[in-house]
């Protein structure tokens, strides 16, 4: 692939202005997630009121694609579901990882923007490390790590 | 006024067929994503010229059978050319005898055979060892776990904002528990080339040993042992032209001999019984099972290919393109060098404000550029200089000033995109 269309305007916007930027007053729910191979490292936390995602916000220190997958993501989740951010989560790292069949049924909408990091194998870390840190918060996880065992993204993200 | 002829060339201090050195290596005429191969990430690993290539396949084709077993021709011919392979590394070290010349899978086997060899056996607790800032993981780690097994202390020698060790600070860590001290001679992650020399001396005056790691020094400069006095040097065969799964660990051969061995197995041993077994001499104690022979030979070819061109030439050549990529990138605004040692080998790492170094690396590779991207496995040197991670342009001898010119390009269009 053309790895310019990686970096679409709407990447090195979210880039430069992220949305949802910084901390939340009242949170339920906070994890930090990891990338020890480039030092990268995101804060999520996430306020829930019963089970809608309420108020989410993050920072931290990243490249361009994991800053600006962090500000789409917090933009697409707020408001929903916890179990449809969990279905975004998995339907998200599907389509980084290349096992996902964009033509199909799906809820990423314009997320897909990200859809050619699969052609990057050092970079789908970047794109996904936001999802799993969403992912970790949601399950009361508090760090993660993009190289651990533990780590979500070396499990089956939706069946735990 | 000054008159400036606009005909005259950019004059370069040295001479340097570089049209017949880039034929040698088949690898650089490759194109990446539709653009001519731009290989700048020769600290990391170099390529492999054509005629080490052509030995490994003469060696794999003619030669092989295990070494120091059979009777046969096979193992005889495979033996004496292993045996010549080591004399070639030790001709190009200079070390005294050959004896001296262990081969090891890396730089990194070759610092753990050290502490496990030297340091299990010497080392003890309340025991010091001096290490630097600069070190690459291979050089801190092992000591780690040395000093946590017998209670020993590191200490660690600090480095200015330069990126150049603190040699005051250094001498005055020596104390009468200092058992060991190990130093990079050339900073893999900023290009400092150390005065190790001096720093030899000065621990040996007070009966302290020294391991140098020279992954990054061999490659790129003349390194003579006898000359430097080192009890120990570390290398690696993959950054000098030759195969990856080798490497050498030089050692004086009395403190070889007084060393434990490493690995356990055949080829380290003289007899073995269940109550007893006595060791073979050195090197082959600290060389157990069947090594990677065809590696072993084919970074011997490597040592020649590099000698006949001459280590004093590629430094002299390599100086010029890091002269030139340094004046280069000190043009480009927003973008900062990391690592401005007075010495310096063609290691160029550096910022480029507001872009985080795996999308400069990203983008680079679209323009064919070869660059590494990260911590560089010196997560110390980013803490003390407070950076998470840097971009590095490593180059070699066979690298072009116009292929610093395309890289110089690439960075260029970097900035464009992120503007």
């Amino acid at each position: 692939m053309n790895t310019k269309s990686l970096y679409q305007e709407v990447i090195l916007d979210h880039n430069k202005k992220p949305r949802n930027y910084g901390t939340l007053d009242k949170a339920s729910h906070h994890a930090v997630g990891h990338n020890p191979l480039c030092g990268d490292h995101l804060d999520i936390a996430l306020n829930l009121e019963g089970e809608r995602i309420d108020g989410i916000a993050f920072h931290g220190e990243s490249c361009a694609i994991c800053k600006a997958s962090a500000s789409m993501m917090t933009t697409v989740v707020k408001g929903k579901t916890r179990a449809d951010a969990e279905t975004l989560i998995k339907e998200f790292r599907d389509m980084a990882t290349g096992t996902l069949d964009l033509e199909g049924q799906h809820h990423l909408g314009r997320l897909t923007v990200f859809a050619g990091v699969r052609d990057l194998p050092t970079r789908v870390k970047c794109a996904i490390l936001p999802w799993h840190t969403l992912h970790a918060a949601l399950n009361a996880v508090t760090t993660i790590s993009t190289e651990s065992e533990d780590d979500p993204m070396h499990a089956p993200i939706g069946d735990a | 006024m000054k008159i400036i002829d606009s005909t005259l060339k950019p004059q370069f201090a040295s001479t340097f067929d570089i049209d017949r050195v880039r034929a040698d290596f088949p690898i650089l005429e490759l194109q990446v994503e539709g653009k001519p191969l731009v290989y700048l990430d020769n600290a990391a690993s170099s390529q492999m010229p054509q005629p080490v290539i052509d030995r490994l396949v003469r060696y794999q084709t003619t030669q092989h059978a295990n070494i120091n077993r059979g009777v046969h021709y096979l193992s005889e011919l495979a033996t004496a050319e292993y045996e010549g392979s080591r004399r070639r590394l030790q001709r190009f070290i200079n070390a005294r005898e050959d004896r001296e010349v262990i081969f090891t899978s890396g730089t990194t086997d070759a610092i753990n055979l050290v502490m496990h060899g030297y340091g299990r056996k010497f080392i003890g607790a309340g025991d010091e060892i001096i290490l630097t800032t600069l070190e690459h993981h291979s050089n801190i780690v092992p000591w780690q776990m040395l000093a946590e097994e017998k209670g020993a202390k590191i200490r660690v020698v600090p480095i200015n904002d330069a990126g150049e060790l603190l040699i005051d600070e250094y001498e005055k860590l020596f104390t009468e528990r200092t058992k060991f001290v190990g130093v990079l001679h050339v900073s893999n992650a900023l290009g400092t080339v150390n005065p190790v020399k001096e720093m030899i001396a000065f621990a040996h005056a007070r009966n302290v040993p020294v391991l140098i790691d020279g992954a990054q020094a061999v490659p790129h400069m003349t390194v003579d042992v006898q000359d430097l006095d080192c009890d120990f040097y570390a290398f690696s065969g993959h950054k000098l032209c030759g195969p990856t799964g080798i490497g050498v660990l030089y050692g004086k051969a009395e403190l070889l001999e007084r060393m434990q061995p490493f690995k356990g197995g055949g080829d380290m041993i003289l007899s073995v019984t269940f109550e007893k077994t006595t060791y073979n001499s050195i090197p082959h104690k600290f060389e157990a099972g069947t090594p990677p022979i065809a590696a072993a030979i084919g970074l011997g070819a490597a040592v020649d290919y590099l000698s006949s061109i001459g280590l004093d030439a590629i430094a002299a050549y390599e100086l010029d393109l890091l002269n030139y990529a340094t004046e280069q990138i000190s043009c480009m605004p927003g973008v900062r060098i990391i690592g401005t040692a007075a010495m310096k080998t063609a290691v160029l790492s550096f910022e480029v404000e507001g872009v985080h170094p795996h999308d400069i690396g990203t983008l680079l590779n679209q323009e064919g550029v070869a660059v590494r991207t990260g911590h560089h496995c010196v997560q110390p040197v980013m803490l003390r200089l407070k950076v998470p991670a840097t971009t590095r342009a490593s180059f070699a001898f066979y690298n072009t000033m116009a292929e610093v010119d395309a890289f110089i390009a690439g960075l260029r269009t970097v900035q464009k995109i992120f503007m």
